[in-house]
């Protein structure tokens, strides 16, 4: 496939490394002041290049993209909350002249599932979003293929930052402020760290499945969502003195969806350590299955929006 | 008449809650006799959570009295008591009297501002729950954040109605509430 790539932070970036691997073809990428376009394919090493010497990837208007012949938008612009711009549009953009879409960024499928799904009908391409729901982790694969009629509720830990920092304390000791630092020296939390501890992210995430689960009807306003930014230490020991620890978790079925930090068995399966996320789906036949793994990060995000490219129908030209 | 589960791992059916309930009863001083009374419960989708045989505190009348916990169905506890008394066992009290179910949940807040032990007894009324146990953490103080961990026994099969009640209270006292997560293989 010849995939345009829009966006070219971590995951897009890394999604251009990667995609000759996974035998695709890049015939653009663009971030916010730039683009490299050739029907022929680009030079991504050049590209990644100049990126990281601080330019734009290319020379050419981030809008002349979408002009050239390509299969596949791969959406990898920041993810906003309400109207999911300028994701949505450039989504928009994609299905008006079918074409495949594959997005990493979340807002969209989180805050207006129902009007994609309506593109989606009347266009030649479709959509995937693996990507935006646990990194590499096959969370939206596994679903569709135990078919979402036979899955009644996923939950689990699917923000790595605050299950970090909920770890971090339980196992040292500290309080969130200490711990919260020390994430942001190591990188896993960001300078400004808020959808991650006040629940957020791991609420859109969980707003994804839910409208998976029942084909649309939730945006994150119909979500019910708490941070960690008020646990202390002191809340930490007392779990464990009773053989349990508190992690952020999510809860998504049919009926809505719940984010919060919550009590769990301390050797349980949900109560994952450090960055890792894990998605627990409960089946109508067949109990509850586990993923787990690395929720987040360039090359693992790409992983997802590659198999994804993978997945998708040829398109008859 | 229906088999006597071998083991008491085995499930009764239900379709809602079990409930824990106690009952006391006479049981005459003859071998066998122990077993011929417990039939009736288990062959009624009782489940036999203890036994405690007072054999030291015979009645005037000769009996051996015998408490028995059992779990089942509050739709099907009435059928049991009476397959007891079918049974010629000699009931003499019958209810429930304590709780089914134990969970924990921790509190995060100013604790000791807001009257824990007032905190505490709305929690008994309007979850309808016993505190068994309280662990308080106050690292930093009483006037400061602190957390308390409760051990609540309610009745089996109302977890959600307790959290609702819980969450109702902590919202009131600005207090953060650290649920359980139940179901599923957490
Ligand atoms: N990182 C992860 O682990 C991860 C995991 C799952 C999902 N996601 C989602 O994937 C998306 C990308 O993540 P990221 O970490 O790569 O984000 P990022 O590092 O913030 O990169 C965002 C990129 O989008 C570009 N951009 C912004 N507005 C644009 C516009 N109007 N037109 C074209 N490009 C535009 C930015 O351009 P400039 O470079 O010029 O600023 C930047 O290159 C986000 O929605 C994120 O939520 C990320």
């Amino acid at each position: 496939m010849r995939l345009a790539i829009v966006g070219a932070g971590d995951v897009g970036r890394s999604v251009a490394d990667l995609a000759g691997e996974y035998g695709h073809e890049v015939v653009a990428i663009a971030d916010s002041s730039g683009a490299a376009v050739d029907a022929d394919g680009i030079d991504v090493e050049r590209a990644l290049e100049r990126k990281a010497g601080g330019e734009s990837v290319g020379t050419a208007d981030p809008a002349t993209l979408f002009e050239t012949d390509y299969d596949v938008l791969v959406e990898a612009t920041p993810t906003t909350l309400g109207d999911a711009e300028p994701g949505f549009t450039h989504v928009e953009r994609a299905l008006e002249t079918d074409h495949h879409v594959v997005l990493a960024n979340k807002g969209p499928v989180a805050e207006r599932y129902e009007e994609l799904r309506a593109l989606e009908a009347d266009s030649a391409g479709s959509i995937r979003f693996e990507a935006t729901v646990g990194g590499a982790i096959p969370v939206l694969s596994t679903i569709e293929d135990c078919t979402p009629q036979a899955v009644t509720a996923a939950r689990g830990v699917l923000n790595g930052t605050a299950n970090f920092i909920l770890t971090r304390m339980a196992a040292e000791g500290l309080d969130y402020e200490h711990v919260l630092a020390e994430a942001q020296d190591l990188g896993v939390a960001e300078a400004d760290p808020t959808f991650d501890v006040d629940g957020t992210d791991a609420a859109l995430k969980f707003v994804i499945l839910a409208n998976v689960l029942a084909d649309g009807g939730f945006s994150l306003e119909d979500a019910t969502v708490e941070g960690i930014q008020d646990i202390p230490g002191s809340a930490l020991e007392l779990a464990a003195e009773d053989g349990r620890t508190i992690r952020l978790i999510g809860e998504a079925s049919r009926e809505g969806v719940r984010v919060g930090p919550r009590l769990v068995p301390e050797n349980g399966a949900l109560a994952v350590t450090g960055t890792r996320n894990i998605v627990q789906l409960e089946t109508k036949h067949a109990g509850s299955l586990h993923n787990s793994g690395r929720g987040a990060g360039g090359p693992e995000t790409a992983t997802a929006v590659l198999s994804d490219v993978g997945r998708l129908p040829s398109l008859e030209e | 008449m229906a088999d006597v589960p071998e083991s008491d791992e085995e499930e009764p059916e239900t379709d809602g809650g079990v409930r824990a309930y106690t009952v006391r009863l006479e049981l005459v001083d003859e071998p066998g006799e122990l077993l011929r009374a417990l039939e009736p419960i288990s062959a009624n989708g009782g489940n036999l959570l203890s036994i405690h045989h007072e054999r030291g505190n015979i009645t005037p009348r000769g009996h051996i009295p015998v408490e028995v916990d059992l779990e089942s169905p509050p739709e099907r506890f009435d059928g049991i008591v009476d397959a007891l008394r079918d049974a010629g066992i000699n009931v003499i009290q019958a209810g429930a009297e304590h709780y089914g179910e134990e969970l924990s949940v921790v509190l995060v807040g100013d604790l000791v501002e807001t009257d824990l032990s007032e905190t505490l007894s709305r929690i008994e009324d309007e979850a309808d729950a016993v505190v068994k146990d309280l662990s308080l953490a106050a690292p930093e103080g009483t006037n400061a954040t602190a957390s308390a961990r409760l051990r609540l026994a309610i009745d089996s099969g109302r977890a959600e109605r307790v959290f609702e009640a819980i969450r109702a209270v902590g919202t009131d006292k600005e207090l953060t509430v650290v649920e359980p997560l139940v179901g599923g293989e957490a």
